[in-house]
């Protein structure tokens, strides 16, 4: 039964290989695509519940039981994030069918794309650092190909630069990895947290924590973000959609984990410097969101405010806090890809890309309109969309632990984030109509139906925080107290 | 011989620094390559450099030598070599588009 | 300018059977003694490499109907759907197998399930590899 759990990562792998086969046959591979992944979004509500009920599951690869093997951990946290980029990465697909264009799908579009997802859904269940490793890379191979796909002259100048930074990221990692192997003598991620505890956190552990600080961050893309907006500008919408809500969010992931599970003895490194770091990353992202006219940059610089707003609630480090922040990755996952369909679609319909060159949408598009509003409100945290609960619960454990820089930041960039996409809004959708009737360029269904899926998600993640809240709030418990972690993997086996 | 190594691995990535910090893709992409190399020397530094019989069964008598760092290394080396594929293919093509090979010409007008 | 490579082609003929031979011979001793299907694929991939230096592309393409890219899905689906075998029957992911069988010319043999992974392993290194190569000399001219 354990076995379930590998599905989310092997599922794709198998499918995407099997695509490549059917090169020809777009169609085909459109249907087989957006069937496995809401196939695996219904296993991972399978786990999701089963993990409620039977607490965290763990699968020993072969059988070897940790700390010798290689296994896959099961518990809410990671089950909601496999969940949500199921989702999400579903719906998508389904902008892409319309939006991609033949040739690139014929070009390995979709095995890639379910490569990207086995990589990051094997980054949210692993249970050791070098199967993190592995996995990392597996998704940003992945996303090499998908950021290049198309290749144009600024998507070949800026991937250049993504795949550079991305692999002396990687390499880095190593580093620690080889650092924390001959410090603990393990990879395994709850018995590091257990010799690591055994042993205290010492100053060589300390350096070895910055390190991966370091790293991660640079995949988040906290403070370390200056190759974000370029990367994330330059590929087709649907690519861009899928980066900007998932692979961020795998780095965040791996934050969380390490810093909660396995670094948390050092109060200076996992609240301090996170939370400077993370009001540094907030401050420059609201500048970005502000100062740039280019729509896609202004939804790049929004990653930026989002990543910042959800390690304050990791520095703020209480329960409370940690479940907003859970919260509020999942609901950034949705609303984000939303964000970026909307620009995608915004700069298809009109052909331009500075706000200040497109007006009116509203008139001759008016659902897309509206629902640009919508996503607006949704990311400002207006309930009762789904953005309002993250912030209520990061906001209650700021005031709860006193930290009122980071609360104030945290606010404020709420309210540039309003700004920010007001603008768009004002500029965009309202004002007089630039498009004639007979220049309207129709749109296509193919576009406006996952835009206003998103909306639903949005509005019932808002609405149906209640019933959500069950998973939030045992994620959250298990990520502020390691223990329960560590007695489901190191405990007798099941 | 741990202390040759690290000094080994040292100089390593003291060349593979000064490579990437060059603004010419090509020297960049050998940077990448130098410093994993320098890593995969540091993940088995840190596995202890010993003594102790390969990790066999025929030999299971004898003391043998940890066998993660090993294997370790054996993924990231097909990782470091899959990406670096990756890239000089990727090189190739930028060069062909946009006909430079300096990362300061392909640094593009912010805001065009 | 035609480079004369005669040498090339006449030993290229008789060294891509010995590399081919060491290359299976490798895959086959991996799984109790140093090999395995990562080190075979490479040797395997490099006679080909070899194939494709020593003679030219559109030569070697008559003579090996293979689309490459094809070879590796074909590994990683056999490389993983071992992996998935394992599920089906209940235990583990990746859980392995052995038994001693009596085969008519080798005598008593051990075969394995991590026999298939490693093939699968092998398969996906040909073509990676071989895939790489030709992308890059493809249209250098």
């Amino acid at each position: 039964m354990n076995n379930l759990i590998v599905l989310p990562l092997i599922i794709p792998i198998m499918v995407g290989v099997v695509l490549v086969f059917l090169r020809p046959y777009v169609k085909l591979q459109r249907v087989i695509s957006l069937i496995t992944m809401i196939g695996i979004a219904g296993i991972s509500i399978f786990i999701l519940n089963r993990v409620q009920t039977h607490g965290i599951i763990r699968l020993d690869f072969g059988g070897w039981e940790p700390p010798f093997g290689i296994l896959f951990v099961a518990d809410s946290f990671a089950m909601l994030l496999v969940l949500t980029a199921s989702i999400v990465t579903a719906i998508c697909l389904i902008h892409a069918f319309s939006s991609i264009g033949e040739k690139h799908e014929k070009m390995y579009f979709y095995p890639f794309v379910l490569f990207l997802v086995a990589g990051v859904n094997g980054s949210f269940l692993t249970g050791d650092l070098f199967n993190l490793f592995v996995c990392f890379e597996v998704m940003l191979l992945a996303s090499y190909v998908l950021i290049t796909s198309g290749g144009t002259k600024p998507q070949l100048r800026e991937s250049i630069k993504y795949v550079v930074i991305n692999v002396l990221a990687s390499w880095f990692f190593l580093v620690a990895l080889a650092f924390l192997y001959g410090t603990v003598g393990t990879l395994n991620m709850a018995h590091i947290s257990e010799r690591v505890a055994e042993v205290g956190q010492g100053p060589l552990l300390t350096t070895i924590s910055i390190l991966f600080l370091l790293v991660f961050s640079l995949k988040a893309g906290l403070l370390l973000f200056f190759w974000l907006p370029g990367s994330y500008s330059v590929p087709p919408t649907a690519v861009a959609a899928l980066f900007g809500a998932l692979l961020t969010k795998v780095g965040i992931y791996a934050l969380f984990r390490t810093f909660t599970l396995i670094f948390y003895h050092e109060p200076l490194i996992s609240q301090t410097l996170i939370g400077i770091m993370a009001g540094i990353t907030l401050i420059a992202g609201c500048m970005g969101a502000i100062a740039f006219k280019d729509i896609r940059l202004i939804v790049s610089y929004n990653v930026l405010i989002a990543i910042g707003f959800i390690m304050i609630g990791l520095a703020i480090g209480t329960e409370t806090s940690i479940a907003g922040s859970i919260y509020y990755v999942v609901h950034d996952m949705i609303a984000k890809a939303m964000l970026f369909l909307l620009a995608g679609t915004m700069i298809y319909l009109t052909g331009k890309s500075k706000i200040d060159e497109m007006s009116g949408l509203i008139r001759n598009y008016p659902l897309f309109g509206w629902m640009f509003f919508l996503v607006t409100c949704s990311l400002a945290g207006i309930p009762p969309l789904s953005g309002f609960v993250g912030k209520i619960l990061v906001g209650q454990g700021a005031i709860e632990s006193g930290s009122y820089v980071l609360l104030a930041l945290a606010f404020i960039s709420s309210i540039v984030v309003l700004y920010s996409l007001l603008r768009i809004f004002l500029n965009t959708i309202f004002g007089e109509t630039i498009i004639s009737l007979e220049d309207e360029k129709p749109m296509k269904l193919g576009m406006i139906i996952p835009i206003v899926l998103f909306g639903i998600a949005t509005v019932s993640l808002g609405l149906g925080a209640e019933f959500i809240s069950v998973y939030v709030t045992d994620a959250a418990h298990t990520l502020s107290n390691p223990s329960v972690y560590i007695d489901a993997v190191m405990g007798g086996n099941k | 011989m741990e202390t040759l190594i690290i000094m080994l691995i040292g100089i390593l990535v003291a060349v593979a620094t000064y490579l990437i910090l060059s603004r010419n893709i090509i020297r960049i992409i050998l940077g990448t390559a130098v410093f994993s190399h320098a890593v995969h020397l540091l993940i088995l530094t840190m596995g202890d450099l010993k003594k102790g019989n390969v990790p066999l069964l025929k030999e299971a008598d004898a003391p043998y030598a940890d066998a993660l760092p090993q294997a370790l290394i054996l993924t990231a080396i097909v990782i470091s070599f899959a990406v670096t594929a990756f890239i000089l293919v990727l090189a190739y093509r930028t060069y062909q588009d946009v006909g430079t090979d300096d990362l300061d010409e392909l640094r593009g007008a912010r805001d065009e | 300018m035609k480079i004369n490579d005669v040498i090339l082609r006449t030993i290229s003929r008789f060294v891509v059977f010995i590399i081919l031979t060491f290359g299976v011979y490798l895959f086959l001793s991996g799984h109790n003694t140093p090999g395995g299907g990562f080190i075979g694929g490479l040797v395997l991939a490099s006679a080909i490499v070899l194939l494709y230096l020593s003679t030219d592309i559109e030569t070697v393409k008559k003579s090996l109907p293979l689309d490459f890219k094809y070879v590796a899905a074909t590994g990683v689906l056999l490389a993983t759907s071992t992996g998935f075998g394992s599920i089906i029957f209940g235990v583990p992911f990746m859980s392995q197998t052995f038994a001693y069988f009596d085969l008519p010319i080798f005598g008593e043999t051990e075969l394995t399930t991590v026999t298939i992974f490693e093939a699968g392993v092998a398969l996906t290194v040909v073509g990676v590899l071989v895939t790489i190569i030709l992308s890059i000399s493809e249209d250098g001219g």
